[in-house]
């Protein structure tokens, strides 16, 4: 599936596109189909969103699973830091990651 | 040190108010990303993997206890509590909310400090050495001269759009501390005839075409050498490559003309420099040095270091250089414990840091290159009890340029570019070289990591470096050998294949094992690899 992130524009958080405004949790994240561009550019007008841009990703019954390591980590935090994560999830999250 | 006069406070006080207006058009929509990206990058505001990153400049790696409390009260209340202190002697807080910027650099403001110049293509901070003022083997203290450079590059207008960023660093021993020769312009000091002046070597870099700087100009005197930079930054400047982010560094222009062509531009330009009268007044370059003379230095101080604790002893002999004033020593701390990230420090361990200056060395402090502190000015006296609160703090590793004291950049934890992390891969490093019999047994050996081609962690200056590629989205890590960042510089040469993150610290092992096997009386791992050549090391890892 495609789905949108960016960050924050205020707060500079990494957030997720839900379907009807943006999540924290990537687990939230909706598949925008073909829309990523247009939501993007719209969502970015309404300052809402910096930097969006539209990632592959999948879902599985762990939640939604960006494809590449670099998003994964956005999505998570930095993995030297569990310390920091918003939603400190199952201990062997690190292998979420890679 | 040099305190601002009412010109440096007014500038960064007017840039301040600039920024917060900027901030404020941008968040209420009145200015869009484009047209705010630049603005933002031209106060140090980066958009990087989880938040806005600013970049903090501190000026030839100097600070007082005060500048120090400040980053690290900015790191308590703004940030997640901590930052990261860089090898170019900067400080980066990596979760920084775009509202909460302008207030950010109002603080800094207040104590001297700004975020300007610390992205862009302009000239960065000027770097140097971290014993600056203390060793008793330089000419002069290159901090002045430091100093007079900033001031010359700080919004200077025809060096604000070069084509590409431009970073310079000056030393005065020939103990080369700061990587001077893997700058665009490195400047050492040297003295002929009772006169100080500068060497100028141009061309250095690292990223992805590293380049030792070749020597340019053997000698510039003091009160020429704005002038003689003004020339080269101008050959620089109208010949560097615009049409190739690739090609725009200085490296790439002085090897495409050559050196002998580079030069002869430069010293047509500084003739025609010369005639126009530029250089700073000579009283304006004494008010400089006077900021920095040395402190009120106590005499008949004890050289005695008690080191009946074997603890003590061991920090002591690794962390503690030798100072020019009997009685006094340089103190290093370590920001490299085995399982913790290179360069990072708490706001807490901030404020010690802070505390420790005040009370004991005359208010003054030092960033180094490789990601440490450094305490100029301690009484041997005293030496002790800063041990014991840097033990309490964690920040009492005794490790100084050994295996475990890398440099290592953000890597893919933090920055956007990345194609792989570098921390991990340190931490893992750190703690299968964690033994402190091990360390010494190795000797010096200086490990940095890069996570992207950008080289931000010296990775091509690592007697071992490795640079972390990107291999169909998995993580991977080239090993170099025999890089050198100091005066003995040189770059090092990949290995071969690449290694998951598990095979490089087993690579790391063999490698240390051919050295311990090969090595000669005195030899360091450098001086073996640069004797005995690749090859032997190439057999042991890929066998
Ligand atoms: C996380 C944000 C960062 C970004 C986006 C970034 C970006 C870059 C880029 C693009 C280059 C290559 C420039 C070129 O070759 O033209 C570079 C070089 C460099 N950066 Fe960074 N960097 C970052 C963080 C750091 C940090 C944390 C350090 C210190 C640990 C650092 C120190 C350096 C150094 C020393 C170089 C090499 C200079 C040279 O090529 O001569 N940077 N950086
Ligand atoms: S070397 Fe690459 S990964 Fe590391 S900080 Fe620089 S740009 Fe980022």
């Amino acid at each position: 599936m495609k789905i949108l992130t960016g960050n924050d524009l205020a707060s500079g958080d990494v957030i997720w596109w839900a379907g009807d405004g943006w999540s924290r949790q990537v687990s939230d994240a909706t598949d925008v189909g073909t829309h990523g561009d247009e939501l993007a550019r719209a969502e970015e007008a309404a300052l809402r969103v910096v930097g969006a841009y539209v990632i592959d990703a999948t879902r599985d019954e762990d939640g939604v699973r960006p494809a590449h390591i670099k998003d994964r980590i956005r999505a998570f935090g930095p993995t030297v830091r569990p310390d920091l994560v918003e939603q400190p999830t199952e201990a062997d999250i690190g292998k979420w990651v890679i | 040190m040099y305190r601002y006069d009412s010109y440096d406070q007014a500038i960064v006080d007017a840039r301040v108010e600039e920024f917060r207006d900027q901030t404020q058009r941008r968040l209420t929509g009145a200015l869009t990303e484009d047209q705010f990206k630049p603005l933002r990058l031209m106060n140090g505001l980066y958009l990087q993997l989880h938040a806005y990153m600013l970049r903090v400049a501190i000026p030839y790696g100097t600070l007082s206890g005060k500048q120090m409390r400040k980053l690290g009260e900015i790191a308590g209340k703004y940030d997640k509590g901590y930052g990261h202190f860089t090898t170019r002697q900067n400080l980066q807080y990596n979760w920084i909310k775009l509202a909460d910027a302008p207030d950010i650099l109002a603080e800094l403001a207040m104590v001297e400090m700004h975020a300007i110049q610390t992205s862009g293509n302009c000239i960065r901070n000027i770097s140097s050495d971290q014993y600056a003022g203390v060793s008793a083997d330089e000419v002069a203290d290159p901090r002045p001269w430091a100093e007079l450079l900033r001031q010359w590059s700080s919004f200077h207008p025809e060096f604000t759009y070069l084509p590409r960023k431009f970073k310079i660093a000056v030393i005065a021993s020939d103990d080369d501390r700061a990587a001077m020769r893997l700058h665009d312009i490195g400047l050492k000091l040297v003295e002929r005839d009772g006169v100080v002046g500068a060497e100028v070597y141009a061309g250095g870099g690292m990223g992805r075409t590293p380049m030792v700087a070749p020597l340019i100009r053997d000698f510039v005197a003091e009160d020429e050498i704005i002038s003689y930079l003004e020339a080269c930054l101008r050959v620089y400047n109208r010949y560097g490559r615009r049409d190739n982010k690739y090609k725009a560094r200085i490296k790439i222009l002085v090897h495409e003309i050559g050196v002998e062509e580079y030069k002869r531009q430069v010293e047509e330009e500084f003739a025609h420099m010369r005639a126009l009268g530029l250089n700073p007044p000579v009283e304006e370059l004494a008010r400089i040095r006077d900021f920095f003379a040395a402190p009120a230095y106590e005499s008949g101080l004890s050289e005695e270091i008690d080191r009946s604790d074997r603890a003590f002893a061991l920090w002591v002999d690794r962390q503690v250089a030798a100072h020019k004033a009997p009685g006094y020593a340089i103190v290093n701390i370590s920001l490299k414990p085995i399982d913790g990230i290179p360069g990072d420090a708490s706001a807490e361990q901030m404020a010690l840091v802070a505390d420790l200056a005040e009370t004991y060395s005359f208010d003054e402090l030092r960033v180094t290159h490789a990601q440490n502190l450094v305490l100029p000015h301690v009484r041997k006296a005293d030496l002790r009890a800063v041990w014991q609160k840097l033990v309490a703090a964690g920040l009492a590793e005794a490790n100084l340029d050994l295996i475990t004291d890398i440099i290592a950049c953000p890597g893919l934890d933090y920055c956007a570019l990345a194609n792989a992390r570098s921390i991990p891969l340190a931490q893992k490093i750190a703690s299968r070289f964690a033994a402190a019999e091990r360390q010494a047994e190795i000797g010096e050996l200086k490990l940095k990591i890069s996570g992207c081609i950008n080289a931000c962690g010296h990775h091509h200056a690592g007697h071992i470096g490795i640079l972390g590629v990107d291999r169909r989205g998995v993580e991977n890590f080239q090993l170099l050998l025999g890089g050198s960042g100091a005066e003995d510089a040189s770059l090092g040469q990949i290995t071969g294949p690449g290694f998951s993150e598990d095979g490089v610290v087993d690579a790391i092992e063999k490698v240390t094992d051919i050295y311990l096997a090969e090595r000669e009386s005195g030899e360091r791992f450098l001086d073996t690899y640069r004797r005995i050549g690749m090859k032997p090391f190439k057999e042991a890892i890929y066998g």
